[in-house]
Parts: C-alpha cells; sequence; structure tokens
C-alpha cells in the first residue's frame, strides 16, 4: 500500500499524471524512477523537425513587414505577385497564428505521450519561470520557439546557461523590449542628439527589473531603482539582428550585441562595479547574478511551492537553496535535494492541479486521442489557462488560491462530463481509476465510479473526485 | 450564447437533498440596503498621466512628448475636465459621466507601496495593507463581512467575482463566489449530484461546487448574452455579467472584474495607438456595465484602480516605465461627481517623486474608505482595524456620495 501511494505521488506529483500501466513499473522504486529519467539529457518535442526555428521565423516576418511596408509606400506594383500582396496583406499576425498553435500541439502532444514526465514538468516550469505572454501579439509566432530553444535544452544542465540562452533569446528581448533599449550616452543617443531626431531613442528598463525581481533575485533580493536603471544600462545594445534603418546589422532574428546602442562607462550594481567595455558588462553582471545567494534562495522556494506544498517547509527550501549554491547552479542535485525531501512524499495531496496539470493528467489517465489540431488549446482556453498567456512576466501563479475557484471548478466539471460523453463505453473506469490513482483512489470514489449509471458517467466521476484535482 | 444550465427549481432540487451548502446567500431581506459597488482592478500600472492628462499643467508636453494627449480642442484632442486636466479622448462615456455629475478623479493618489514591482504592488493593493503579502486575504472581501447584517441568521452579504478564480481582493471569509460564461454543455442533474455525494466530505470542494450553483442560478435569471469577439469587446461581455448580477433584487451587492494589459513600456500611443484602444474598449464595458445595471445605476457606485502609475517622462521606447502616482475613478450614479480629487503636486522637476514619477498626495486607501463608509455603509472602527488594518491615519475622504 506504502508503494502504491509513493508511486501515485511520483507519477502525479512529479510527473503528469499516471497513464494505465505505469504505476506497475514505478511502484518498486519511485524515487528511482524519478531518478532515472534526470539522465540522458533534454528530449526534444516530438515532431521539432517540422516547427521553424524562432531565426526563421523572425526573419520571415521581417520579410512580411517590409512587404507591407512597400505596399503602402507606392500603390500596387504590377511586379508584385498576387500571393506576395495578399500575405502582406494579412499581416504577422496571420502569419503567426497558425504557428502558435502548431507549437501548443506539440507541446500537448509531448506532456501527454511522455515516458519522462518528470522532465516535461520541469520544461513548464522554468518556460513559467521565464514567462513570455502571448497577449504581446510580438511573441505570438516565437513562444514556443522560446521554450524549444531557451528552456527545454537547459533544464538538465545549469541554471546560468539556462539564463543566459533565455535572456539573449530574441523572444524575451522582444517581450521585455530590450531589444530597442538604447543608452542615453550611446553613439546612437549622441548622434541623433547632434541631428535632433532623439526621439524614441533611449533606456527601457523593463528587462532589467524583471531579471532582478523575477528571473533571479527575487523581489526581496536587496536591489533598489538605482541598480534596476544601472543595470538597464548594462543591457543596452542586447537586441536582435536585422531590422531596418539604425537596427539593419547582425543576422535577422539572432541575437545581436549592437555597441552602438551601449551605454558606456562602468555601472554599479550590489555595490560591485562592473568596468567592463561592451557585450562583456552585462555578461559579468548576469553571470554574478545567476551565483548570487538571493537567487538560489528565491529558485529554492518557488521550486518548493511547485513540488512540495503552496507553502513550503522552510527546512526543504534551505536543502533545496543549498543543494544549489554547493553545485554552482547544476540543476540536476537541486532536482535530487527536491526528491529527497520527505516533505513532498507525504499526503493528503497538498498540490492543487493547475488546469494545464488537469488536462494534462485526464490525458495521459484516460488515453484521450491527441490528433486535433487544437485539442490542448481548445482545452486549455475552456479551463482557463490558455498556453502561453499568463498576462505577465510573473507566469502564471503556484497556489490553490489561484486555481480553486468556484466557476473554475464548474468548468472542469463540465469538460469532464464533455470527456465522458465522447469517450462512452470505450473506457473502463473501473479499471482506468486504480491503475492510475493507485494508493490515492479513496474507497468512496470507487464504489461512485462501481455504481455509476453508464461508462460515460463513470468517466466523469473519475475525472472529478477530489483525488483527481490534485498532485 | 451562453447555457442556461441549472434552473431554480433544479438548483434547489440539487442542492437540498445534498450535503452542500453554499457559503453564499444572495437572497436578501427588503431591509437591506441596495446599494451597489464593482471594483475594477487595473492590472499593469494604468498610466494616469495619459489616461486623466494634466494638458494645463506646464510641464506635461515636454515630459510627454510624442505621446503627450493633446490639448481639448485640438485634432485628437483630450476631453476637457477642468483647466488643468482632460480625460483620455478614448474615454468618451466616462466623459458623459463628468457632465452628469457621475464621475470623481482622483489624481495623484498612490497605495502605500513605493516600491516598482507589479506584483508586490498589486499584492498591496489588493490586502489592504501596507507590505506585500501582509494578509492572505483582500480588502473588498472583509469589507463584507463588516457589512450591516440583512436579517438574523443570514450568512451575510455576498460578494461575486467576474471569472473562473477569486483574486485576492474577494479572498477571506466572507462568501464570495465566481462566475463566468461557460461555453461547454450542460451537466445533467444526476451526475452532478453524484459529484457533489464525492465532494461531502472535501472543505474546499463541496463549497465552492456550491457556490458556482448559486452563483449560477442568479446568472440564469438575468440576461447573460454571450458578447461579439474583438478588441472592442474586451470587457464588454463581463461587465455585462457584472451589471445582471447586480441589477437583480436577489443578486449579490458587490462583484469585482480584473483586467490586465495596462503595462505600456513601448509604443504606448497617444491620442491613438496601443494604450487609447484599450481604454476605448474600457469606455465601452463600462457603458455596457451602465446599461445592464439600469434602474441600479442610480444605487451604484463604481471604482477602478491600478497598482501604481508611470514614470512622467516617456522612455526610450515611446512608453513609460514604472513609477508611483496615478489615477483611480470613481464613477457611478450615486456618485456626488463632476469634481477633481486631488492635491496636484505639478510635474515641475522638482515636485516628481524621486526626480522621474508624479508624487503621491492622497492615499487610495482615503476614496476607498469613504466609498464604503458613505456607500456601503461599512463602519468606520472596522475600516481603520479590520478593512485597512491600521490605517486609522488615513481619514476616509468625505462627501464622495450623494446624500
Amino acid at each position: 500500500m506504502a508503494d502504491s501511494v509513493a508511486a501515485a505521488i511520483a507519477t502525479n506529483r512529479f510527473g503528469l499524471g499516471a497513464r494505465p500501466g505505469e504505476l506497475a513499473n514505478v511502484a518498486p522504486d519511485p524515487r528511482g524512477w524519478l531518478l532515472a529519467q534526470l539522465s540522458g539529457g533534454s528530449p526534444p518535442v516530438p515532431g521539432a523537425a517540422a516547427l521553424e526555428g524562432s531565426e526563421a521565423i523572425l526573419a520571415r516576418a521581417a520579410v512580411l513587414r517590409e512587404e507591407m511596408r512597400d505596399r503602402k509606400r507606392a500603390t500596387a506594383d504590377p511586379r508584385d505577385s498576387e500571393e506576395k500582396l495578399r500575405r502582406a496583406a494579412q499581416g504577422i499576425g496571420a502569419y503567426y497564428r497558425p504557428l502558435y498553435v502548431a507549437e501548443v500541439q506539440a507541446r500537448f502532444r509531448a506532456a501527454v505521450a511522455s515516458d519522462r514526465p518528470l522532465v516535461e514538468r520541469l520544461v513548464q516550469f522554468w518556460a513559467n519561470h521565464f514567462a513570455v505572454s502571448v497577449d504581446k501579439a510580438a511573441v505570438l509566432g516565437v513562444a514556443g520557439a522560446f521554450e524549444r530553444e531557451a528552456i527545454r535544452p537547459h533544464v538538465l544542465g545549469r541554471f546560468e546557461d539556462l539564463l543566459f540562452a533565455v535572456e539573449r533569446h530574441p523572444a524575451m528581448l522582444l517581450y521585455l523590449d530590450n531589444f530597442q533599449s538604447v543608452g542615453p550616452g550611446s553613439v546612437l543617443a549622441r548622434r541623433a542628439t547632434a541631428s535632433r531626431r532623439r526621439h524614441g531613442l533611449g533606456l527601457n528598463e523593463n528587462l532589467a527589473r524583471e531579471i532582478l525581481e523575477l528571473h533571479t533575485l527575487g523581489v526581496d533580493g536587496g536591489y533598489t531603482q538605482a541598480d534596476v536603471t544601472s543595470f538597464a544600462r548594462m543591457i543596452t545594445g542586447w537586441s536582435i539582428g536585422g531590422g531596418r534603418g539604425r537596427l539593419a546589422e547582425g543576422e535577422p532574428g539572432r541575437f545581436a550585441f549592437r555597441v552602438n546602442l551601449h551605454e558606456p562607462g562602468a555601472q554599479q550594481l550590489l555595490g560591485r562595479r562592473y568596468a567592463q567595455a561592451g557585450y562583456g558588462q552585462g555578461e559579468a553582471a548576469l553571470r554574478d547574478l545567476a551565483r548570487h545567494p538571493a537567487t538560489a534562495r528565491h529558485l529554492a522556494q518557488k521550486l518548493a511551492r511547485h513540488f512540495i506544498a503552496d507553502d513550503p517547509p522552510a527546512a526543504a527550501v534551505e536543502q533545496i537553496a543549498t543543494a544549489f549554491e554547493r553545485h554552482e547552479g547544476e540543476l540536476i542535485p537541486v532536482y535530487r535535494a527536491i526528491i529527497d525531501a520527505p516533505e513532498a512524499w507525504e499526503t493528503p495531496l497538498a498540490k492543487y492541479k493547475t488546469p494545464a496539470d488537469y488536462i494534462h493528467s485526464a490525458y495521459r489517465g484516460l488515453e484521450l486521442p491527441t490528433d486535433g489540431q487544437r485539442a490542448g488549446l481548445t482545452a486549455s482556453e475552456l479551463l482557463g489557462q490558455r498556453t502561453w498567456s499568463p498576462g505577465s512576466p510573473a507566469g502564471w501563479p503556484d497556489s490553490a488560491a489561484d486555481w480553486d475557484g468556484a466557476s473554475a471548478l464548474l468548468k472542469r466539471i463540465e469538460w469532464a462530463d464533455a470527456v465522458g460523453a465522447r469517450l462512452g463505453d470505450r473506457r473502463d473506469a473501473q479499471r482506468t481509476a486504480p491503475a492510475i490513482l493507485g494508493g490515492m483512489l479513496s474507497k468512496k470514489v470507487s464504489q461512485a465510479i462501481a455504481r455509476a449509471a453508464s461508462g460515460a458517467q463513470a468517466v466523469t466521476l473519475l475525472l472529478t473526485a477530489p483525488e483527481f484535482m490534485r498532485r | 450564447m451562453n447555457h442556461i444550465r441549472i434552473d431554480r427549481r433544479r438548483f434547489l432540487a440539487v442542492a437540498a437533498t445534498l450535503p452542500l451548502v453554499s457559503r453564499v446567500a444572495f437572497a436578501r431581506a427588503a431591509s437591506v440596503p441596495d446599494a451597489r459597488f464593482v471594483f475594477i482592478l487595473l492590472r499593469g500600472a494604468l498610466d494616469g498621466l495619459a489616461t486623466v492628462p494634466p494638458c494645463g499643467d506646464p510641464s506635461y508636453a515636454g515630459l510627454r512628448r510624442e505621446i503627450a494627449i493633446p490639448r481639448p480642442g485640438e485634432p485628437n484632442g483630450a476631453l476637457a475636465l477642468d483647466t488643468t486636466f482632460a480625460l483620455h479622448p478614448g474615454l468618451p462615456f466616462l466623459h458623459e459621466c463628468w457632465r452628469a455629475k457621475a464621475l470623481l478623479v482622483a489624481h495623484a493618489v498612490a497605495t502605500p507601496y513605493r516600491e516598482r514591482s507589479h506584483f508586490d504592488g498589486q499584492d498591496v493593493l489588493e490586502n489592504g495593507g501596507v507590505r506585500p503579502n501582509a494578509f492572505a486575504s483582500g480588502w473588498l472581501n472583509r469589507a463584507l463581512t463588516a457589512l450591516p447584517q440583512g436579517r438574523p441568521g443570514s450568512h451575510g452579504e455576498t460578494g461575486i467575482a467576474l471569472g473562473q478564480n477569486l483574486p485576492l481582493t474577494m479572498r477571506g471569509p466572507a462568501p464570495v463566489a465566481s462566475w463566468s460564461p461557460s461555453r461547454l454543455p450542460a451537466i445533467d442533474d444526476d451526475t452532478l449530484t453524484r459529484i457533489a455525494d464525492l465532494y461531502a466530505r472535501d472543505p474546499v470542494l463541496s463549497v465552492r461546487l456550491a457556490d458556482a450553483l448559486a452563483a449560477d442560478e442568479v446568472a440564469q435569471g438575468a440576461s447573460m448574452e454571450t458578447a461579439p469577439r474583438g478588441g472592442g469587446a474586451r470587457y464588454l461581455e463581463t461587465l455585462r455579467a457584472a451589471g445582471s448580477f447586480l441589477a437583480r433584487e436577489e443578486g449579490p451587492q458587490v462583484a469585482m472584474l480584473d483586467t490586465t494589459g495596462w503595462d505600456t513600456h513601448a509604443n504606448e500611443g497617444g491620442a491613438q495607438g496601443q494604450l487609447a484602444t484599450r481604454l476605448g474598449a474600457l469606455d465601452t464595458g463600462l457603458r455596457a456595465l451602465k446599461e445592464a445595471l439600469g434602474a441600479a445605476w442610480s444605487r451604484s457606485v463604481v471604482v477602478l484602480a491600478t497598482e501604481f502609475g508611470r514614470t512622467a517622462a516617456v522612455n526610450g521606447t515611446r512608453g513609460t516605465d514604472h513609477g508611483t502616482a496615478t489615477v483611480a475613478f470613481v464613477l457611478g450614479g450615486a456618485v456626488e461627481g463632476g469634481r477633481m480629487l486631488t492635491d496636484w503636486p505639478g510635474l515641475s522637476r522638482g515636485a516628481l517623486y524621486q526626480q522621474r514619477d508624479l508624487a503621491p498626495t492622497l492615499d487610495l486607501r482615503s476614496v476607498l474608505k469613504g466609498v464604503l463608509h458613505d456607500h456601503l455603509r461599512v463602519s468606520s472602527a472596522a475600516l481603520d482595524s479590520d478593512v485597512f488594518p491600521d490605517s486609522s491615519m488615513v481619514r476616509p475622504a468625505k462627501d464622495l456620495i450623494r446624500a
């Protein structure tokens, strides 16, 4: 019995919900099953070969934008093909939307099909820690590529590498505006002042602030407004290649350090002086932030909240932070510390599932087909957690109070009922329930499923059971 | 169209036969004051200097340069309020309210929070204290617990959050439901009954389900049309729903709506552009709220507030960064309006907070306390100690509400 509880926790809390048959494999050694998933590097998204990279996407968007400008500038040029005009007229949104849908679907399939669900959960965790939100139109087409390129390859590596991959990625530079942040004393700004074309040239502190507050130190990490401003100066020039006019240099769609935008001179951050010239200045500061003790504590707190409880025990947070510092930001030892924390294995289940958790676990547990074009996206919209749209750089919240609303519960029930109706008698919930909930399945739920009026209703009862709402 | 899922008889049947007791008691005795209150949270730090531009301040145009809102009378000009202030041209409904003396504009207003994190700033605005994470409940929920009791044995007055989940402002001991339109098919009585039975001994799920059914029961009596999609419709559906809930005699007294997207770091625009589009959608939504409230508009107060303002000067990317003081709106048929609530600090360099932001001269809690006291009749003692703990030095703003 104890093993079947531990297996249920391993597959539900650490994984994305058990698939039938999984619990039996896990039960002999739940911790070993989790640890084994951490070796072998990050698996790519199935079907990634069919998805475009951010560089190609952004280069294509730049071409489309240019076509639109051409069209505006001159009335229709007879040499332009009909197709070119049509595409330009539809705009970037029309190009981005299908990319977004395909990326959501690929990610959704990866979550439902994965044999290493802990790794998928970690990808989701870090993508949310370094959130971009597609309600900003500029990132709609690249949110998926951002996760595949900047997050996924590094979740089993070092935090520092993850951090650099994120902050240099065009999606983040677009989302938090840094690509166009200009040092007030930079070559470009001085030139513009001389020619009195200064408007729209200057510092934007958005990315600098969120790196300090959200990505590294945390809001209580001891920085001031002066730190935010000087860090923003240090990363002026961290931009994206391509573009027009003064932004014409660099490879389109790739990270580019634009020295002309960079604020010259030494800067102070957290009492330390950074006198490096150019890119090296921001690089040195970001490296120090990655290794700062406040960063270790901030990340440990978030990981513990995700894997242990909304208000995690201080001892567990401390152990995770210690692992982070001792191993200099190597992430696998950090995950080991979480798996080793006894509090992570306690019942009753402490975490209320987010809508994404709920959907993934339902699809896995009932082996629902994922072949629709928009299956995952539609479910995420209906249940209130549209993929990659947390609406703010803080990402989605991670506590029960944020997700257990009355209306949200009724939506889950209605969705579960629709799943039941669609499956009818094609799933045997009576057999599935113990196979996916193991030792967490209560007698009450098991009886209710056995006494259901139909196969469809039995599925609905399984998906709405209290033990299926939590992990 | 929205599904009407649970008729009254069915709700009563389900609720009565089950170990489910909703904390939400929407039915009220006639003796209870029929004041209505809507709180709209604008997340992301609304630019008060674009929303209510101080066109008459000599420093305004120079600070805002290419994103300054043109003066009243100029092409795309702002809508005049007085000799100093005007409304963004995307807010014609609010301007109508102003002329009808149903709008108060608080300017240079701020919560007690003085840092510049959205998330901590919102937490302070929502928890009603002076520090982030000071309380796990919100000021509006605690105000609900302090409302005059309707009748003996009543569960107390109630509120509703428009959305799937409860924002912190609405969390706490008072019974509050959440409601959002459903695009999923109805669930049958028998299945619902069985699910309710599964939740009987779960202290969270049983309450949530009962609250959801109670809210649905009210919703089905109101006309809840699904709004058309599109930019201008962003807030139509939910604000119309809020109005429909509050318009019903047995409906809740207080509603809250959460909005996002006010964080304008780049390409904010002026009279037209990104922020203008959002303000226009909000204005359209507020008009729909007034229409849905119908006769109840005359008994209603709507407050709109944001976590903090934005830099006084335009930044390097035609936007504005995180700042300090900003605007708040108090509107509704019950408002003694047509006035600015401000001790305007000015925008000269020396007047700016930390040489960068509009300086705060009015505590947002003072405005909220004035409304809660005079409109919802929350006692001063409760406001000072419970709703906004340790705030006795923050006096409620007077005469916000029509006598």
